[in-house]
């Protein structure tokens, strides 16, 4: 239903408004509002994603009530405690307790798992914009050094590295693990640049004269952000496990740092894993409920960047 | 298709140099020499200077890169000096542990992943379907590792049915006893392992399955009257399933990088073991060597994969 115009030159306050809120209602809604309304369709979604962001926030701020070297001492009388006996969750075979680990450590592998995603997403993103957009020998170059990276034996060579570098901490493990997990986010950008590169207003835009950059990043990447936020999202998921694996191992968070993967470690020990569960089972089930509720919400994520598969409306 | 696979072949050279040139640099960059802990600290500095340089420790460092290649051309991999033992040797004991467990674990992806993607592909959007898609979406999202210290928790130690740690139990002779005790020890982490890797297959095979059933070839077959058990089977299948075959050599990777997860958390005697061992008594020599096997198998098995899948798929060829 188009305005009629009234034979007039100006147009009146209200007719203005009225005319912008119908080019509103007519043009396609923001990837946003489409997020926005399948949330609203799908109500386990959205519990996965408030359980997500209040349980961040509450490791965050919980874990600023916490002192770390306190509680990562040895107490004798808390050694082994049962949940709900010495402490709450209960105590390790140092004594300490389990609960203020758990926080701390959530909080240590939540932030460098963001700080991976953050870090390999962007490095990702614009190496996969940038080798889809210029093609040719500019791709077949990068789509080299991607095809070398993926030979490298990954988790060796990131436990080779981090027994060599000195000193390592949160911020040096995240930034040598973000060098090994921007293939993925490269590979799919790159593919779906390559397609978006092809199309008319790409060509219109260069045959205006725009630069390459700006064609890049101000109109390929918003109109490939819907892609791009379903796969930080599930990055984020896989980016847990990558952190808490390595710390697992003992070749993650140093020692003293408690970290989920740390926490598991317990379960090492064939005392542990049988007669003191209270020590890693906390920590698994938080691992596994974390992951499914944040790749829940990028299967959701997934639907909205998929027009045929929205529920919402 | 040969211009293809030679193309590939030419393609691995580059990578395997500038893979050797990393691992290389990586073992320079570790503290101590390759003498560690076979010299004896209380011999005279003078004499290890001579032993040093007589080694070539002191030249340049593409001096001594090529040495090294030409030693590893050689079999000259080293000695062990956490085991006093070739380190080619050291390989050959464990890497056996490692392939048992990683053929097996492949069987049992194959076994798994195919009946269950073609099921789901079939009864699309049936419960079924549902099933099969949340078991994928579950195994998708937790961490391998997480899973592997629930199972062996849950089927090693709470109801006991399997043994929880090495590769055969000690008291154990004979041909047929000793394959028991070995496939009794590698169920458990194969069968875990098999839980993860199906997923891709899977997936892969749901939507190929869907695809050729909403095409119009199988629409045409319907409409001439072709029975749905022989369109299935003949046309289908054969379609979906041979470019499945090229997911096993890609799948060398995952099963090799998750190898540390399983054989640490079983305690399983294979190379993924051995590495972590190396790492923690700076066993240099292992730790070079098989980062580069890994590597090397890494492009072997992706090679193997891109030519299965230029045979199966002549689309890729023309690319």
């Amino acid at each position: 239903m188009a305005y009629e115009f009234s034979g007039r030159d100006e147009l009146s306050d209200a007719e203005l408004l009225e005319l912008s809120k119908e080019a509103e209602s007519e043009a396609t809604p923001s990837t946003i509002r489409v997020m926005f309304n399948e949330f609203k369709a799908d109500k386990t979604a959205m519990a996965s994603a408030i359980f997500i962001v209040a349980f961040i926030l509450l490791v965050v701020i919980g874990s600023f009530f916490i002192n770390v070297p306190q509680i990562m001492q040895t107490d004798l009388m808390g050694y082994y405690a049962k949940p709900f006996t010495n402490y709450i969750l209960g105590g390790d075979s140092s004594g300490r307790p389990i609960l203020s680990q758990l926080v701390v450590g959530s909080r240590n592998s939540i932030l460098i798992a963001i700080g991976l995603t953050a870090i390999s997403s962007t490095f990702g993103v614009v190496y996969g914009l940038v080798s889809g957009y210029y093609g040719g020998y500019v791709d077949l170059t990068m789509q080299r050094v991607y095809d070398f990276m993926m030979i490298i034996p990954m988790l060796m060579t990131i436990i080779v590295l981090v027994t060599i570098i000195p000193h390592y901490n949160a911020i040096t493990l995240t930034l040598l693990l973000s060098i090994f997990y921007w293939m993925g986010t490269s590979r799919l950008i790159r593919s779906s640049t390559l397609a978006e590169s092809q199309k008319d207003y790409v060509a219109a835009s260069k045959v205006s004269g725009t630069s390459n950059l700006k064609i890049m990043f101000r109109e390929i990447l918003p109109n490939i952000s819907s892609l791009i936020i379903v796969d930080t999202t599930l990055s984020f998921a896989e980016n847990i496990g990558v952190e808490t694996g390595l710390s697992y191992l003992g070749f993650g968070l140093p020692d003293g740092t408690p970290s989920l993967g740390t926490l598991i470690a317990n379960a090492n020990d064939p005392n542990n894993i049988t007669q003191y569960w209270w020590t890693w089972l906390p920590a698994a089930l938080e691992i596994i409920l974390l992951c499914l509720a944040i790749s829940y919400v990028g299967q959701v994520l997934r639907r909205t960047a998929n027009a045929s598969q929205r529920r919402g409306n | 298709m040969w211009k293809t696979i030679l193309r590939r072949i030419l393609i691995m050279i580059p990578e395997l140099i500038v893979l050797s040139i990393l691992v290389f640099l990586m073992a320079k960059a570790m503290p101590g020499d390759p003498f560690t802990g076979s010299i004896n600290p209380k011999s005279n500095p003078a004499e290890i200077h001579r032993l040093m340089a007589a080694n070539g420790l002191f030249d340049p460092w593409y001096v001594q890169y090529w040495h090294w290649v030409v030693n590893l051309f050689h079999g000259n991999l080293g000695m062990s000096y956490e085991y006093q033992m070739p380190v080619v040797d050291l390989i050959k004991q464990r890497g056996m542990n490692t392939l048992w467990l990683a053929v097996f674990t492949m069987i049992l992806t194959y076994a798994i992943g195919l009946p269950l993607g073609i099921y789901a592909g079939k009864n699309e959007g049936k419960w079924s379907d549902t099933l099969i898609r949340i078991y994928t979406y579950v195994t998708m999202s937790i961490p391998f590792f997480v899973v592997l210290v629930i199972g062996i928790w849950i089927f090693g130690y709470a109801l006991g049915w399997f043994p929880t740690s090495g590769s055969i139990s000690p008291s154990v002779s004979g041909f047929g006893p000793s394959l028991l005790s070995r496939l009794g020890h590698i169920i458990l982490p194969g069968l875990l392992g098999a839980l993860f890797g199906t997923v891709n297959i899977i997936q892969y095979l749901r939507s190929q399955v869907i695809d050729s059933k909403h095409s119009a070839f199988v629409k045409t077959e319907v409409a001439k009257g072709v029975p749905s058990k022989a369109i299935y089977r003949h046309h289908i299948f054969r379609n979906s399933v041979l470019p499945i075959a090229a997911f096993a050599g890609y799948s060398i990777t995952g099963l090799l990088g998750g190898s540390i997860f399983t054989e640490m958390i079983f305690s399983y005697p294979g190379m993924g073991q051995l590495f972590l061992n190396a790492v923690n008594f700076r066993d240099y020599t292992v730790i070079t060597t098989l980062v580069l096997l890994y590597g090397f198998l890494n492009l072997l098995g992706t090679l193997i994969s891109d030519i299965v899948l230029s045979i199966v798929d002549p689309r890729i060829r023309i690319e």
